[in-house]
């Protein structure tokens, strides 16, 4: 990276010396495809993760919910890996995955996965008895009962699942930078290296700001899929989630 | 499987252990960071915790904190503060206490906003003051909530105390680092096997003490506390 001869602080942090700005325009103009480059493999690594732990997870969750026996075991699997950190998760995978994108989408969507099918089982189990009894009484069969009925009580709460994975996702690919793929962690670990805290900062803010944008992208898509949540809010979400 | 064997010859090497940088030294470390960063942590949720819970309107300030702390990277944070001027163990320390907070903070105020309101007029009713209430009767009833907070907030700085190795903070995650840094896969493996372990041993160890010090009747809320804190944040 050239050295920062001439950096116009725009909005200079108090206190920071005037030679190495935390907030530089002139920093983003410079390096506009590095920092684009950066953005753009972050964004898809989340997408992509977050659609391959969707595929596998609404799936399983409805398994679980048809044989409630898997629930236990797979709720407790998803809780122990829960706890093992992402570092350690990237180290153990890529002496067998590779040094790059693998190893850091299989973190990825393991972690995606546990919110998901959590949020989704909620969302399942929290169907109003009396719904599914009226189903019943109608003729539904277990596996359409799923279908036309469970599922899409579930949208508020799988939608919530999305948004926390999601969100959670965006910041932890940067720890994508054990690997070399690290999307702007990548930045931000070079920053803190080369001691350029422009570089730092603007990464960090973009991935918050990458994370709003996703985020707010999900809270309308959810608004898309259930018209019917809006007249009736309160009623279709799991109370345990409420808070 | 060539690098599981290179893992376990490294993990069989008693000099990895023992010295400066062993793993003994390291776990140590990590253990006194995490311990202070809680500490940290703790000082700062709980007050606000118990200020916020008290005058019942908590709940959102709770949401949007651990919402925001999900959002921003660990590693965005430790650059930030490891750049500024702290190194090694005090930009760690400074960084997973902010991550410690949103837990303790959510589950005290949620503990303390859960207290049956029944319980709480009977408090008013029988004459007690403001600061007695709290303390004598909401405080007691929400120490399982709260305590399955600091539980996650401890669970959740172990396991982002490693990836302050790559900004230069020592804990075990220094062994993952350094290995990754030499291209040792042996070495990287057994420090990713010695991290999770670690993590999961705490895990296991706080469920037990959990389980143990609460009293059956009150059972049922902890467990209401163990699923809420699942979904803070995935562990670092």
């Amino acid at each position: 990276m050239d050295a920062p001869t001439a950096l116009v602080p725009v909005l200079a942090a108090a206190g920071a010396p005037p030679a190495n700005p935390w907030l530089s325009w002139t920093y983003v103009e410079r390096n506009r495809e590095d920092i684009l480059g950066a953005l753009s493999q972050h964004t898809s690594l989340t997408v992509q993760a977050v659609l391959v732990a969707t595929l596998v997870a609404l799936p399983l969750a409805a398994l679980a919910h048809l044989r409630p026996r898997l629930a236990g075991p797979l709720l407790g699997a998803s809780g122990v890996l829960f706890t093992v950190p992402s570092l350690a998760l990237f180290a153990v995978l890529a002496p067998y995955t590779g040094i790059g994108r693998t190893t850091v989408l299989i973190g990825l969507v393991a972690y995606a996965l546990l919110v998901l099918l959590r949020n989704a089982l909620v969302g399942l189990r929290g169907v109003d008895p009396a719904v599914t009894d009226a189903a019943r009484g109608m003729g539904y069969g277990r596996l359409r009962m799923l279908a036309a009925v469970e599922l899409p009580s579930a949208l508020p709460s799988v939608v919530t699942g999305l948004r926390q994975a999601t969100v959670t996702t965006v910041a932890l690919v940067t720890v994508g930078v054990v690997v070399g793929y690290g999307g702007l962690g990548q930045l931000m670990f070079r920053g803190f290296r080369s001691n350029y805290h422009a570089e730092v900062l603007t990464a960090t803010l973009l991935c918050l700001v990458l994370a709003l944008v996703l985020d707010l992208a999900l809270v309308l898509v959810g608004r898309a899929l259930t018209p019917w949540s809006r007249a009736g809010q309160a009623s279709a979400r799991p109370a345990r989630r409420g808070a | 499987m060539d690098v599981l064997r290179e893992a376990l010859v490294w993990l069989n090497d008693p000099l990895n252990w023992t010295g400066r940088d062993g793993v003994v030294d390291l776990v140590r470390t990590h253990l006194l960071v995490t311990l202070l960063a809680v500490l940290l942590g703790a000082a700062i949720a709980l007050p606000l915790g118990l200020w916020l819970g008290h005058r019942g309107r908590g709940a959102t300030v709770g949401v949007v904190v651990s919402n925001t702390t999900r959002a921003l990277p660990t590693l965005a944070l430790l650059t930030i503060l490891a750049s500024s001027g702290f190194f090694g163990s005090t930009a760690t320390v400074l960084a997973c206490a902010v991550f410690a907070v949103p837990p303790i903070l959510a589950n005290t105020v949620t503990g303390l906003g859960g207290v049956d309101p029944a319980v709480r007029e009977a408090a008013v009713g029988t004459g007690l003051s403001s600061a007695q209430r709290l303390w004598q009767v909401e405080v007691p009833l929400a120490v399982p909530l709260v305590a399955a907070g600091v539980r996650t907030a401890v669970v959740q700085v172990i396991a982002t105390v490693p990836l302050a190795a790559l900004v230069g903070g020592q804990s075990l995650g220094t062994i993952v680092v350094e290995g990754f840094g030499v291209q040792r896969y042996g070495q990287v493996v057994a420090g990713g096997v010695l991290v999770a372990g670690l993590c999961l041993l705490v895990e296991g160890l706080l469920a037990l003490a959990q389980t143990a010090l609460t009293p059956r009747g009150l059972r049922e809320r902890a467990a209401a506390g163990r699923t809420r804190r699942r979904v803070l944040r995935p562990a670092g």
